[in-house]
């Protein structure tokens, strides 16, 4: 198993004919997606990369049946509309790949979404990739060297840099430790899903069988996920790593959600609580797969099983 | 008369940023001293001058994002004034919280009958419940990160008075409200530096990738001053702690990332370089780049080319393209004055800012010499000049070299394809009107190329407004 996206999800492509869009279809069908078509108003009756294009998410899934998941590749500007149509349309699961979505939109459609009970991934994700079986959003840049970067396996990495998730299954997959599933859930401060959120799909996994947690400062996000340890939610063992350590507070990095402010947030508190709750907390980024093998040499905490 | 230093962040009163006053000389003399100090690292230039109230009470109303409810939460605590990050953390129990829905404004009785349960009089419970009600409409409307009136004060009279408040708009929707005469959009948690300011002209009206330049304070004794470049801003994050693992102090962060034009990386470059001080130039992001990593150096190639810096550099420029990335910066600046090296995805951010600092270790520069651009051999013949504007800049090609030249090299490399050659020389296959407005996306290859594979017959202006000047001031401090 893996988690969100695999060969037998059925995925729509919002914006499909743009630049982004397009490039990233190709990235998706080569890679192994069921992109089923997609739609950019007023384009219906085109095809890309010999795929149906509608105007509208509702007319598309008319045409096209069931849809698991909307990858939504519209510019920060008019992705809410986007999104809010994608939900009316009754898509289960969204994507946001826009950068710079303004807050306000972000906090009106996780309301919406709540209420129809669909879920988000994003705004500002490179999207999610299931090594060796399907990729949603532009994680590996073209499926060639995708196939050549990450290979598949049980570790679970959820992060919240879209750079360091793919650098993070890649010196896993180089020193021979493969990924189930690669989950960037967005740079933002709002977010759909969260670190914590992702941890807890991650432990009802049964292929993943250890997580790495790539953080940030700012938000509450890997204090959630140390809680989850604390209260036994999260059973699997957990590898984390904190980027900003030298960051000044109250100052916003490139990131929107990395920001201390008020004292929260901060590298130091992320890093105890982590530790407090048992997660092994590496200091440089590059010793990830040293402690990943560590774990899986220790034979993780349950058992034998396949890498 | 109560005197606020204008500045920003909080905890004023603790840094000396308030005073009071009883007569215009003392209010004078209070104001000139606020106005000598620094608080924060920041000089103050900017007071609120106020009537003292006289008041019983100072409470703290507020509006903060909250990221785990992800929803609106307003606040209020009956013990507001100057340390309420402190108390909302040693005494929860002063703090009412209350989410709320972003797209149902809450209602006054709603909001008075959540302050029941404190021990707030009753008398004051509906002026509260308005005052809430405000900065929830304040905040909404212009899309504020925390709006916070801190200390509201009641008065003897039961007249509620807002005596101090913060706000922080969302950067992403500033572009949406013009009327808040916000000329940067982004949070320094400092005001805009003369640099800063520059780097923004760069960023404003170029929406093709993100950059990101916000300069660091200057931490003496901490290490060894460098300039950084991040590409994408979790591994910009990582790449900034391991430079500063190894012992390198950046004097400012960068990132530029979402696939930019090598125009916007190029500049972004050339800011890095103008600080003064720096001994080095390290660039890392996350190693494992799904965007073409030639672009990069390229921009590179030229920032460096023109500005010649006296210091060593570490590129990391791992990811898509890795290959070709790295021939160009061994090939193209194998000729500068100090030592250029480019990475690729097999070495991770903390080998490459330890190889940086054994570079500048071992080199006897001492910042840099901004020294003027080295143009390339040219025939000594009269110029015959084909012009084009792009995006954010003009391309140059002198037809009257290009003759004698056999590789052709600004065609071949051209990524878009707009080049071809009409008889011998290179000319647009597209209208210039579409050359300006994008179609040439400004990789630069057909300058670079031409440098070395071609005759130097490219030149591409990327201006900066600001910059020269900037330059030529800080050479005049020095």
């Amino acid at each position: 198993m893996s988690i969100i996206i695999d060969e037998t999800k059925r995925v729509l492509v919002q914006g499909i004919t743009g630049r982004e869009g397009s490039s990233r279809t190709r990235l998706m069908l080569e890679y192994g997606t069921q992109v089923a078509g997609g739609c950019t108003p007023g384009r219906a009756g085109q095809r890309v990369h010999g795929l149906p294009v509608f105007d509208s998410v509702r007319q598309a899934k008319d045409e096209l049946g069931p849809v698991d998941i909307s990858a939504i590749f519209v510019p920060a500007p008019n992705a809410k509309a986007a999104a809010l149509e994608a939900i009316e349309a009754g898509i289960p699961l969204l994507a946001l790949i826009a950068d710079r979505v303004p807050l306000y939109d972000v906090l009106e459609l996780v309301e919406v979404a709540d209420e129809a009970g669909v879920k988000f991934i994003g705004p500002n994700t490179v999207g999610v990739m299931s090594p060796e079986r399907a990729v949603l959003g532009m994680m590996g840049g073209t499926a060639e060297t995708a196939r050549s970067w990450f290979c598949r396996g049980s570790v679970g990495i959820a992060s919240r840099s879209g750079g360091l998730s793919a650098s993070a299954a890649y010196y896993l997959s180089q020193s021979g430790i493969g990924v189930s599933t690669i989950v960037h859930v967005g740079g933002d401060a709002v977010l759909g899903m969260t670190l914590p959120e992702v941890a807890l799909q991650f432990e009802q996994d049964s292929e993943t069988r250890c997580l790495v947690v790539i953080g940030e400062i700012g938000t509450s996000q890997e204090e959630q996920v140390a809680g989850l340890i604390d209260e036994g939610r999260i059973s699997k063992p957990v590898v984390a790593y904190i980027g900003g350590r030298m960051a000044e507070s109250g100052t916003r990095y490139s990131h929107a959600g990395a920001i201390v402010e008020g004292g929260r947030g901060g590298y130091q508190g992320k890093v105890e609580c982590l530790r407090y709750s048992g997660a092994r907390v590496v200091e440089n980024f590059s010793d990830i797969p040293a402690m990943v093998r560590t774990l899986v040499d220790a034979g993780y905490a349950s058992g034998a099983g396949r890498l | 008369m109560v005197l606020k230093a204008q500045v920003w962040g909080t905890g004023r009163a603790g840094a000396g940023g308030i005073r009071f006053a009883d007569s215009p000389a003392e209010t004078a003399a209070a104001a000139s001293e606020l106005l000598s100090t620094t608080i924060h690292g920041s000089p103050v230039d900017l007071l609120l001058v106020e009537e003292r109230i006289q008041f019983e009470r100072e409470y703290y109303v507020g509006l903060v994002v909250d990221d785990q409810q992800r929803r609106p939460v307003l606040l209020l605590s009956t013990e507001g004034g100057s340390g309420i990050e402190q108390r909302a953390v040693t005494r929860p129990e002063t703090m009412t919280r209350l989410a709320v829905s972003i797209r149902r404004e809450p209602a006054v009785p709603e909001l008075a009958s959540a302050l029941h349960r404190t021990e707030i009089p009753s008398g004051l419970q509906e002026g509260l419940a308005r005052t809430l009600l405000s900065i929830y409409q304040v905040a909404r409307r212009s899309e504020a990160r925390i709006a916070e009136i801190n200390p509201l004060a009641c008065t003897n009279e039961g007249k509620w008075i807002a005596l101090d408040c913060r706000i922080l708009i969302d950067d992403y929707a500033v572009f949406r409200h013009p009327e808040l005469g916000i000329d940067i959009a982004r949070e320094f948690g400092h005001p805009p530096t003369e640099l800063e300011r520059i780097a923004w002209t760069v960023e404003k009206d170029d929406y093709r990738g993100t950059y990101y330049f916000v300069e660091l304070a200057d931490n003496p004794g901490t290490g060894t001053r460098i300039g950084f470049h991040g590409a994408g801003g979790g591994g910009s994050l990582a790449s900034l702690d391991a430079a500063q693992r190894a012992g390198l102090q950046p004097a400012n962060y960068t990132d530029t990332s979402g696939n930019p034009p090598a125009s916007k990386v190029y500049r972004a470059a050339r800011i890095i370089l103008s600080q003064p001080g720096i001994r080095g130039y390290f660039l890392s992001g996350s190693g494992v780049a799904s965007q073409e990593q030639f672009h990069m150096a390229r921009a590179l190639v030229k920032a460096f080319r023109e500005d010649r810096p006296g210091v060593p550099a570490v590129l990391r420029l791992g990811g898509n393209g890795e290959e070709e990335a790295a021939r160009i910066i061994r090939d193209y600046c194998s000729d500068l004055p100090a030592p250029v090296e480019a990475y690729s995805k097999a070495y991770q951010a903390e080998a490459c800012a330890a190889r940086l600092k054994e570079l500048i270790d071992r080199s006897t520069a001492d910042g840099l010499g901004f020294h003027a651009v080295v143009a390339p051999e040219r025939p000594p013949v009269a110029p015959k000049l084909y012009a084009f504007e792009t995006r954010t800049g003009r391309i140059t090609y002198d037809h009257a070299v290009c003759v004698s030249c056999e590789t052709k090299a600004c065609v071949t490399n051209c990524a878009p394809g707009i080049l071809s050659l009409e008889g011998d020389l290179p000319v647009l296959n597209i209208t210039r009107e579409d050359a300006r407005r994008g179609k040439c996306i400004e990789c630069l290859a057909c300058e670079v190329e031409c440098w070395f594979q071609g005759k130097g017959a490219a030149s591409i202006e990327l201006p900066i407004a600001g910059l020269d000047e900037y330059r030529k001031k800080v050479r005049s401090e020095k």
